[in-house]
This record gives C-alpha cells, sequence and structure tokens, in this order.
C-alpha cells in the first residue's frame, strides 16, 4: 500500500489532524449554526481553498517542466481590481456590478498568464526568472491600483464568494471543489493530461512527435493565472478588503510545497491533482496546528522549511540511492557510486 | 568591421545598454531636477545601497556558476536579528558579533550548496528551503524589531569619510567598494573564478575536463551566503535595528541588478561590474522617484520589474543571434 503515490501525503495529513485531537479533543466535530456547517475540518477546507487553486494552477505548470512565481502578485491585482470596480460603482450591492468585477479581475489574468506564457514558450527565458519579472513588478501593479490604500467594499454577492455559504457549505470549497474536478476531467478524461506530461518530459522529443509544446506551455501559465485569480477574489471577498502588499504574500511558496508534498516532481513530466489537493490541505492543517498548539504563528516559516528539505530528500534519487548503498554495504560504510553522476546530469540546459 | 570586433561588440551589447541607461537617466535627471547634479548625489547612491551591492556580488557568483540563490533577503534579515539580538540583549561587543554573523552566512551557504551538489536538488528549492528558515530563524529570535543603541555601531552608522571635492562615503559603501575589488580578481583573474564559469557554461564538460565541480559550486554558495551576511551587517549599519521584515524582496532585486548588469541568467558569461551598473541603475531609479516625490515609491518595483524584462528579452534575442 505504500507504494500509492498518495499514501505519503494522505498519510502526512492523517499524522497532522490526529496530533491536533491531542491538543483539542472536538477537533474533529462538525456541528450545524444558524445553517451552516462550523467545525476545525470546515475551517481548514474554507481557508485552504484558495491555496487549493493556486496550487492546482502550479501543478500543471510543474507537470510541463516550468514554475509560476507570479501566482502571488495575481492573487493581489485579481483582488484589487475587483474591489475598485465594486467600490467606484454605482450600486456595488447588485449581482451585476460584481460580475462585472469578476469578469474584469479573470481577464486581467489571461493577459498576466498571457505574458508569462509567451515569455516562457516563445522567447524561451527560463519559467523562473520569466515569472519573477510578475513577481516582482505584481505587487507594485496592485498597490498601483488600490493607490497603496486597503480598499473596503460592502456588496453582499461579492462576499459570497470566499465568505459565504452555500447548501450549508462554504461556497469557496465548492467553487475549488468544481475548479479541481474540472480540470481532473480534462486532464484524465482526455489527452490533454498526457500531452503535458509528455511536453514536460521531453519538449523537443514531444514536438518532433506533432504535440504543439508551445501553445501547450503557454497555456498551463494561463490556467495558472486564472486559477490564481479566483483565489485572489476568494481571498479579498472573504476579509471584504483588497490589500495590495499582502493578499496572496508567499502563496506562490505554499503552492509550490503543496505541488511537491503531493508527489509531483519538479523536473516535470508527472503530475498528480489529488496529490496536490492533499499538499495544499496538509499545509493548511500545519498552519492551523501550529496556532491551535499555540506556537507564534511565524515560526510556521521553519516548520515548512523543514518540510521542504525532507520532501525534496525524499524525492531526489541520489539521496535514494545513497540510502540503499548504505543499507547493502553494511551501516557506516559509504561506498559512494560515484560513476553513474555523469549519466544523472541535467542534458537539456 | 572585422568579424572578431563586431562578435565582441555584440556580447557586450546588454552590458553598453545598462550604461547608457544609466548616463541618460542621471542626464535627465540633472536636466530635470535641481540638486541632481551633484557629485554627493552620485556617491549617495553607493551610499544607500551598499548593502544591495555586496549582495548582488555574492549573486553575481552563484548566477554566472548557473545557478539562483533565493536566500539571499533571508540572510541578510537573519543577520541583521542575530547582530542586534547579541548587541542589544547580550552585550556582546562589535568585534565579536560580525566575525560570527559572516560565519553563520557563509556557513549557511555551503550547507545550500553541499545540499544542491550531493543530492542533485535543484538549487531553486534548496534556497528556496533556506529562505524560509532564515526567516522563521528570525522570528523566534524576536517577533518585534530590535533597535540597536551600541555606540560602536552607531559611530559606524555616522561615520563619513571625506573626499576631495566637499563630497563624503560612509564607511559601510568603502567596504562595498572593497567586496567589489576583491570579487572581480578573484572571478576575472583566478583559477578559480574560471572554474566558476566554466562550471556556468557546461557543467558536464567541466565534469569531464576534471575540473572540480563540487568544491566550485558549493563554493559559489559559500560566498554568496557570506556576502549576504556581510549585507546583513552593513544593513544593520544603515538601519541600526534588526527586523525579520528586513530586506523582504531583496533577493529579486539582488538578480535584477545581476541582470541588468549583462550577467547571462543561464550562466557562463558575466561581469562584476557590470553588477554595480545594475546596482547603480536601480539606486538611480529610486533617487529619480524621490526626487520626483510624486511617483509613489511602487512605481520603482514596476520600473524594475519592466527593465528586468526588456533586458531578459535582450539577452535571448543576442544568444538565439550567436547561435544561428
Amino acid at each position: 500500500m505504500t507504494k500509492h503515490r498518495l499514501f505519503w501525503p494522505a498519510a502526512i495529513l492523517a499524522a497532522l489532524l490526529l496530533a491536533n485531537v491531542a491538543f483539542t479533543p472536538d477537533f474533529f466535530a462538525v456541528r450545524i449554526k444558524d445553517g451552516h456547517l462550523y467545525g476545525s475540518l470546515i475551517d481548514i477546507l474554507h481557508f485552504g481553498a484558495p491555496l487549493i487553486l493556486v496550487a492546482l494552477g502550479m501543478t500543471l505548470v510543474i507537470a510541463t517542466g516550468g514554475i509560476d512565481l507570479s501566482v502571488g502578485s495575481t492573487v493581489a491585482i485579481a483582488g484589487a481590481l475587483a474591489c475598485l470596480y465594486i467600490s467606484r460603482s454605482a450600486e456595488p450591492g447588485s449581482t451585476g456590478t460584481v460580475l462585472t468585477a469578476v469578469g474584469l479581475a479573470l481577464l486581467v489574468a489571461l493577459v498576466l498568464g498571457g505574458v508569462n506564457g509567451f515569455l516562457v514558450s516563445k522567447v524561451g527565458v527560463q519559467p523562473i526568472i520569466a515569472t519573477l519579472i510578475l513577481m516582482v513588478a505584481g505587487r507594485g501593479v496592485a498597490q498601483l491600483v488600490t493607490d497603496g490604500q486597503i480598499i473596503t467594499v460592502t456588496s453582499d454577492p461579492f462576499q459570497l464568494i470566499g465568505g459565504g455559504y452555500w447548501l450549508t457549505v462554504p461556497f469557496a470549497v465548492v467553487l475549488a471543489a468544481v475548479m479541481v474536478l474540472l480540470t481532473a476531467l480534462l486532464t484524465r478524461s482526455t489527452a490533454l493530461g498526457m500531452l503535458l506530461e509528455s511536453v514536460g518530459g521531453n519538449p523537443v522529443a514531444s514536438r518532433l512527435v506533432g504535440i504543439r509544446a508551445q501553445r501547450l506551455i503557454a497555456l498551463v501559465y494561463v490556467f495558472s493565472a486564472v486559477c490564481a485569480a479566483v483565489a485572489g477574489l476568494m481571498i479579498s471577498s472573504n476579509v471584504s478588503a483588497a490589500d495590495g502588499n499582502n493578499a496572496g504574500l508567499w502563496i506562490e511558496l505554499d503552492a509550490i510545497l503543496a505541488v511537491v508534498i503531493g508527489g509531483t516532481s519538479l523536473v516535470g513530466g508527472r503530475f498528480s491533482l489529488g496529490g496536490t489537493v492533499l499538499g495544499a490541505l496538509v499545509i493548511q492543517t500545519l498552519a492551523t496546528t501550529i496556532y491551535t498548539i499555540g506556537v507564534p504563528p511565524e515560526t510556521t516559516l521553519v516548520f515548512k522549511a523543514v518540510v521542504v528539505i525532507v520532501v525534496c530528500l525524499v524525492q531526489s534519487p541520489k539521496f535514494r540511492a545513497k540510502l540503499a548503498n548504505r543499507r547493502r554495504s553494511g551501516a557506516g560504510r559509504g561506498s559512494r557510486s560515484e560513476s553513474a553522476a555523469p549519466a544523472n546530469l541535467e542534458v537539456g540546459r | 568591421m572585422n568579424a572578431t570586433l563586431t562578435r565582441r561588440l555584440r556580447e557586450h551589447i546588454p552590458l553598453l545598454v545598462t550604461a547608457l541607461l544609466l548616463v541618460t537617466m542621471f542626464s535627465v535627471g540633472s536636466v530635470s531636477y535641481e540638486g541632481f547634479f551633484s557629485g554627493q548625489v552620485l556617491l549617495n547612491l553607493l551610499i544607500d545601497n551598499a548593502f544591495l551591492l555586496v549582495v548582488a556580488v555574492g549573486m553575481t557568483f552563484v548566477i554566472l556558476a548557473g545557478g539562483i540563490d533565493l536566500s539571499v533577503g533571508a540572510v541578510v534579515a537573519l543577520s541583521t536579528m542575530v547582530s542586534a539580538s547579541l548587541v542589544e540583549h547580550h552585550h556582546w561587543p562589535i568585534l565579536a558579533v560580525v566575525p560570527l554573523v559572516l560565519a553563520i552566512g557563509a556557513g549557511a551557504g555551503w550547507v545550500m550548496g553541499w545540499v544542491i551538489h550531493t543530492f542533485e536538488i535543484q538549487p531553486f528549492i534548496v534556497t528556496l528551503a533556506g529562505m524560509f528558515l532564515a526567516r522563521g530563524l528570525c522570528y523566534t529570535i524576536s517577533v518585534e524589531s530590535i533597535s540597536i543603541t551600541d555606540s560602536s555601531y552607531t559611530t559606524m552608522a555616522q561615520a563619513r569619510i571625506p573626499l576631495p571635492g566637499g563630497v563624503f562615503l560612509s564607511p559601510s559603501a568603502v567596504i562595498a567598494v572593497l567586496v567589489v575589488a576583491v570579487a572581480f580578481v578573484l572571478l576575472h583573474h583566478t583559477r578559480w573564478g574560471r572554474n566558476v564559469h566554466a562550471l556556468g557554461g557546461s557543467e558536464q564538460s567541466a565534469l569531464l575536463m576534471g575540473l572540480p565541480v563540487a568544491r566550485t559550486k558549493i563554493g559559489v554558495y559559500a560566498v554568496s551566503g557570506f556576502c549576504s551576511a556581510l549585507g546583513g551587517v552593513l544593513l544593520t549599519f544603515y538601519m541600526l535595528s534588526g527586523y525579520g521584515l528586513h530586506a523582504v524582496g531583496l533577493e529579486l532585486d539582488a538578480i535584477a541588478a545581476v541582470v541588468i548588469g549583462g550577467t547571462l541568467l543561464t550562466g557562463g558569461t558575466g561581469y562584476v561590474l557590470g553588477t554595480v551598473l545594475g546596482v547603480l541603475v536601480l539606486g538611480l531609479i529610486q533617487t529619480v522617484i524621490s526626487f520626483q516625490g510624486t511617483l509613489s515609491s511602487w512605481w520603482t518595483r514596476i520600473v524594475i520589474g519592466a527593465l528586468l524584462f526588456v533586458f531578459i528579452v535582450l539577452q535571448r534575442l543576442t544568444a538565439l543571434r550567436r547561435r544561428s
């Protein structure tokens, strides 16, 4: 059973959840109050929804061997634009206004994702660097949109997106679930997922067999930006305000972490949406746990760092080989197989 | 013009563009704003950006070797935090604090380099973890900002070194210039520097040629860690405080300075003096924005982003043309 690729993320999540029961005995209790579901588990899903979305987009980007550092800025820009539009309009409470604001945010996300996609696929810039540009400039743009202020909005339809409930369930959770399911259907019931993995595995070979690699690569960056924009809408809706400086800060790192915990290799060529969702929930649960046991929330970063290092070491073929070697040749005597090193080197740089 | 001359000229296009940009920005600033055209404004660029210059020089080594170091900003913050806490809460003398901080920085870089090399994990993910760790450690020391009142630190902060012509430099700026000089010699006039270039050009070739790949690769991260810690020390002199949120986003500024300075992001080609130009361009953007007054500070980020975009596309275009 440990061979199943979702085993480890699921085991970590289960362990974390169980650890919480030690501190808060009624951790698993879910009650219905005012027709809404209440409880720690619901909270984890609710507050984790934006991260799940951002990580969803990140998964497909990483599947093609790329990375998108600009999602945090996209979150901030989308939230800022929507809040600005709603606060300026004559009827901030009307559904039409909110739909226009949402449309506006998604449209801008299409453009931002398009720029990333263009730089990576057409110009051929390394993904870290191409998306770094928007990461740097994006916060400035978000600040420019909000004029450096925190824009607060009072609009019931807008509040629904991140803070509202639908059939007793937080609407954000429904939205995230729908997007995950749609993506899963699109990538696993059609050839799209396989094509993405093929491009991530070997872009040149994929092009030679007739896959439009460039177009696919551009597409995943656009998708990632749209996911980030929806997450941005959720975050700003949940607090009914847009903060250009702090909205979505460091979410790109959390998203990458979620993807990695979920078992998707950073090298590309393989991905697991289920793993990503589990990974995002692990991170959200970790944050909740740290809150409940009373450790200063700022130290979450140390825990995350340890998780990143452990997960990456476990994923590293070199590390596994060394462990296996050590076990075989008896403890202590590390007979390194240096001869294998050149074969493992990255070829297409 | 003969072929080699045009080829060499083309290799230097990004650097020439940066120099031209610097001159243009300074001239436009001088024409537009009163008091802009002075030696002191130029030297202030160096004084205000001494820490960024030192960090960016360290980043130049890493990028030249084909890697990336995202932990620099966090290591800077950790250095300010460790310094402030030791000086203020434990009353350590400055002469004990600074070497310790530098050792921590170099050690952290060494460990990250070792992990990157030994387990073949991508540099950006390892240094990302380093970034988390360093920022998290800042908060375990203190969540609040610690201000420094120690006399040796305030002396360093206020000291002015007069130069001919009625202008002055700060000790930090002098240290930064010294770091640039040492880095220049190391990278362009030693065997180790050549190994760094070779490693960035092609790791596989470097390995096949028998160059000490492991030592070189781990070394550049140690250098970057050392430079970040030194940058942190200089920032402590500048800010007179330690804070976990100091230098947020500094890694991006450093990468931007290196790229604008003409160093290829893929590694193998680059110039320490280009990085100096890059830092000066970034500093000048900030100066222009502060002289303008009405332009808000977030324009700095937008302009830096736009510049990065232009220079990266420029790099790709020149690289593509060279290949064909």
